[in-house]
């Protein structure tokens, strides 16, 4: 039967090589942490176990890193209230996101992809910063964020979770799952959410929250057959998601398309085919095959007032990866392909950029581990890309442990990417700006391909203070960038404009962070951050707009011991963030200016959950309890229609506080 | 004629002979190895994989069973035993030698049998 166990996690780690010893310690270990740092992996990885994602409402995955300290969550804009993630300082097209190994939130999907994922499929999500391991990809630059969902094969039947919230939003989870036969599972997951009422807590005429509507449907099987060494998967997955905001008064059919009121919809249609097959070698669990095959077609209607954006992306990955060893376990290495097609019909107002993306790559990563204090690994990978051209990605991320509980990890590489920017930047569609590319020569939109070198050095250490776990770290990554495709909001408010990098543009992230138990069952976890994010632009050089210098997070979370198989826990979190360099708009009358910088504010998070049994528990909360909100959200909010209209600027939450409970309801 | 036969017979029989002790590249062994400590699990492990032909080493804190997978064609148990006694720590058929056993970390020092 070990040998079983052992074969089987074997190949569901074949794959995801990378994660290895997190996974592992996620089967051992038995009173979860909500976050899990280890101290024996290469790469300064994270893990946020399902029970983190508790913590908050985390309606979806870009709501499950607001208790993290590496991933920053903002508010992106006035009017779809979605929420951007960044990580060292930089957004998300900047990190390689993938679920379960496959790249997901890319293309057409940057802007609201991780919205896409309901917070209650989510099993676990690993968290790299730096440059990160080369076997999926060349793209990313600042860190990789990798979601594992629920397996059907470990599943409970049954799954229930309602949410509603005063913003009157409303969601609802189910969960179904079937042991077919003792080789198959399957499960069903089924999501819905809406948001029915119209909200405009700061009076100025707009909704401060999309209508929305969204039903998003994940049928997987999964197969596994310990005899033969082989584990499967096949997912398919639909999404539907209608977003409607603008002014109070606009009615979509009435009014789209002119300048009576102002509103936008964003329809978003995607389905989904993935599938994943790992072998184990017979007689050597050291060696493996796995290959992924995932094809995706996304689907983009949207209008922001008179603007028009569609996209459509139809998309094709496979990778092939091979795991074994050089002479013993003390070496190892994985070594594959990729293949990427992408298809885009993409239309912004009258101008066609429609094109096919496609590139072949190989891979080999070599892991050294003494098996003791130290470990490395070296990857590199060639590509040929039709836009990219053909270009190798190094990577390197080192391990020394010096002394017992202290670690020391140092991490470089490089990402080359080509930013999709309308799709990255569509928030600037709900403003007056006119889009300008400067740049005519290179083979995306004109410019020329984004490459950065990210170089990184962390330390972290456990102690004991009054004899209490305590935590402390600091970590240190910096970005450079060689080229850069530039989002110039800094020359004027009626205007955005694209180039190519001329001169520097770098991000330096500094993290300190303490982690404390106080008393037995009550845990502190802090960070501050400074960022320090400069780029060269046309009329000077600027810290990046809507990037806070300074940030803190305290997080408190408390919980009882089980009585009866009852359980309260308490959550507490708080986040503050300093000022925000803001896009230019001087020029702008006084009545439609924002000031260079945005003031500084904090934003106070809570819940308590009670678990009535392992069958049933009920959670309330509230977000925003002190009732912070940005001052102006929308410029020219009165003349929509009118020059100086922009309601893309979100420092802070436009929304006030918020108020909610749910239920999880299980048969196990 | 008998010559003949010999040969024959014998030649048959070397290669069923050979074809008998036909060298597992992937052999899966498992042996008692006395120790203590997560100090003695990494000191054992090492021993191990400086073994030529094993190619992977766990070894148990609680059961105290080293588990091996090696390449019966560069190495046999013997030389595994031997280079785990090398470093101190007893298995069954090679015991270490008393200056390597006194050579162990206090918190190594196992109970001999």
């Amino acid at each position: 039967m070990q040998k079983y166990i052992t074969l089987f996690v074997m190949v569901l780690l074949a794959v995801p090589a990378f994660s290895q010893e997190d996974l592992q310690e996620v089967k051992i270990t038995k009173k979860q942490k909500g976050i899990k740092k280890s101290y024996t992996v290469t790469a300064n990885t994270s893990v946020i176990t399902s029970k983190e994602l508790l913590k908050a409402a985390c309606c979806n995955l870009a709501e499950s890193f607001e208790t993290n300290p590496s991933i920053d969550v903002n508010f992106s804009d006035a009017l779809t209230g979605t929420k951007q993630i960044k990580m060292l300082g930089l957004t998300s097209p900047y990190l390689m996101i993938t679920e379960e190994n496959i790249p997901s939130v890319r293309g057409a999907s940057q802007a609201y992809g991780l919205s896409f994922t309901p917070g209650t499929w989510i099993e676990s999500v690993q968290i790299t910063k730096g440059a990160g391991s080369v076997i999926n990809g060349y793209e990313s630059i600042s860190g990789q964020i990798n979601t594992e969902l629920l397996k059907p094969l470990n599943d409970i039947p049954f799954f229930l979770n309602a949410y509603g919230s005063t913003d009157s939003r409303f969601e609802l989870n189910t969960h179904f799952n079937k042991k077919i036969s003792d080789k198959w599972a399957t499960s069903l997951f089924v999501h819905g959410n809406a948001r029915v009422a119209k909200n405009d807590m700061n009076d100025d005429g707009f909704l401060d929250n999309p209508l929305g509507k969204q039903i998003n449907i994940l049928n997987r099987y999964q197969y596994y057959d310990a005899e033969k060494g082989l584990v499967g998967f096949v997912n398919f997955r639909y999404m539907n998601d209608k977003k409607q905001t603008g002014e109070l008064n606009f009615d979509k059919d009435r009014d789209r398309g002119t300048t009576n009121s102002w509103g936008s919809e964003i329809n978003t249609e995607r389905f989904e085919v993935s599938t994943k097959i790992g072998y184990v070698f017979k007689d050597m669990p050291y060696q493996s095959i796995g290959f992924q095959n995932a094809f995706n077609s996304h689907n983009q209607d949207s209008y922001f007032g008179l603007n028009q954006y569609n996209i459509k992306q139809n998309s094709y990955y496979s990778n092939l990866i091979f795991n074994s060893i050089i002479s013993n376990t003390m070496h190892k290495f994985s070594t594959g392909l990729n293949f990427s097609y992408d298809e885009y019909r993409e239309f912004v107002n009258i101008n066609d950029y429609s094109r096919i993306d496609n590139s072949v790559g190989a891979f080999f990563e070599y892991t050294y581990d003494n098996t003791d204090d130290f470990s490395l690994i070296l990857g590199g990978r060639v590509d040929n890309h039709n836009r990219l051209g053909f270009f190798v990605t190094p990577r390197l991320h080192a391990r020394y442990n010096p002394w017992k509980d202290g670690v020391i990890r140092f991490s470089a590489g490089r990402g080359k990417r080509s930013a999709n920017i309308f799709a990255e930047n569509q928030q600037l569609f709900a403003s007056s700006r006119t889009f300008e590319i400067l740049d005519t020569n290179g083979k995306i939109y004109g410019l020329n391909p984004e490459i950065a070198w990210n170089y990184g050095l962390s330390f972290s250490q456990k102690f004991k203070i009054f004899n209490q776990n305590a935590e402390a770290g600091i970590d240190f990554y910096r970005t450079d960038f060689q080229n850069q495709a530039v989002v110039d909001l800094m020359q004027s408010p009626q205007q955005v404009s694209f180039y190519n990098l001329k001169g520097n543009s770098f991000a330096n992230s500094l993290q300190l962070e303490f982690n404390y138990e106080l008393i037995h069952n009550l845990n502190l976890r802090t960070a501050y951050k400074y960022y320090d994010i400069q780029t060269d632009y046309l009329t000077g050089t600027f810290q990046r707009p809507l990037q806070a210098k300074h940030r803190f997070l305290g997080n408190l979370e408390y919980e009882t011991n089980l009585n009866n198989d009852k359980q309260w826990k308490f959550d507490f979190t708080y986040n503050w963030s300093g000022k925000q360099q803001l896009p230019y708009t001087a020029s702008n009358p006084t009545a439609d200016q924002f000031p260079d910088f945005s003031p500084a504010y904090a934003v106070i998070n809570a819940q308590v959950t009670r678990v009535f049994s392992p069958v049933f528990e009920v959670y309330v909360g509230g977000e925003n309890i002190g009732n912070y909100k940005q001052e102006k959200a929308i410029l020219g909010a009165n003349d929509p229609f009118g020059p100086n209209f922009d309601a893309s600027v979100a420092y802070a939450p436009i929304f006030g506080q918020m108020y909610y409970a749910g239920l999880r309801f299980k048969i196990k | 004629m008998r010559n003949l036969i010999l040969i024959a017979l014998v030649t048959f029989l070397g290669f069923s002979a050979q074809a008998q002790t036909k060298k597992n590249k992937n052999l899966k062994y498992t042996t008692e190895v006395n120790g203590n400590c997560e100090q003695c699990k990494k000191r054992i492990e090492k021993a191990a994989f400086s073994v030529p032909g094993v190619k992977t080493a766990t070894w148990d804190v609680g059961t105290h069973q080293l588990t091996v997978i090696m390449n019966e064609e560069k190495c046999s148990p013997t030389d595994l035993k031997k280079a785990i006694a090398k470093v101190g720590h007893d298995t069954e058929d090679v015991k270490a030698t008393e200056s390597d056993y006194q050579n162990l970390h206090s918190c190594c020092k196992y109970d001999r049998k």
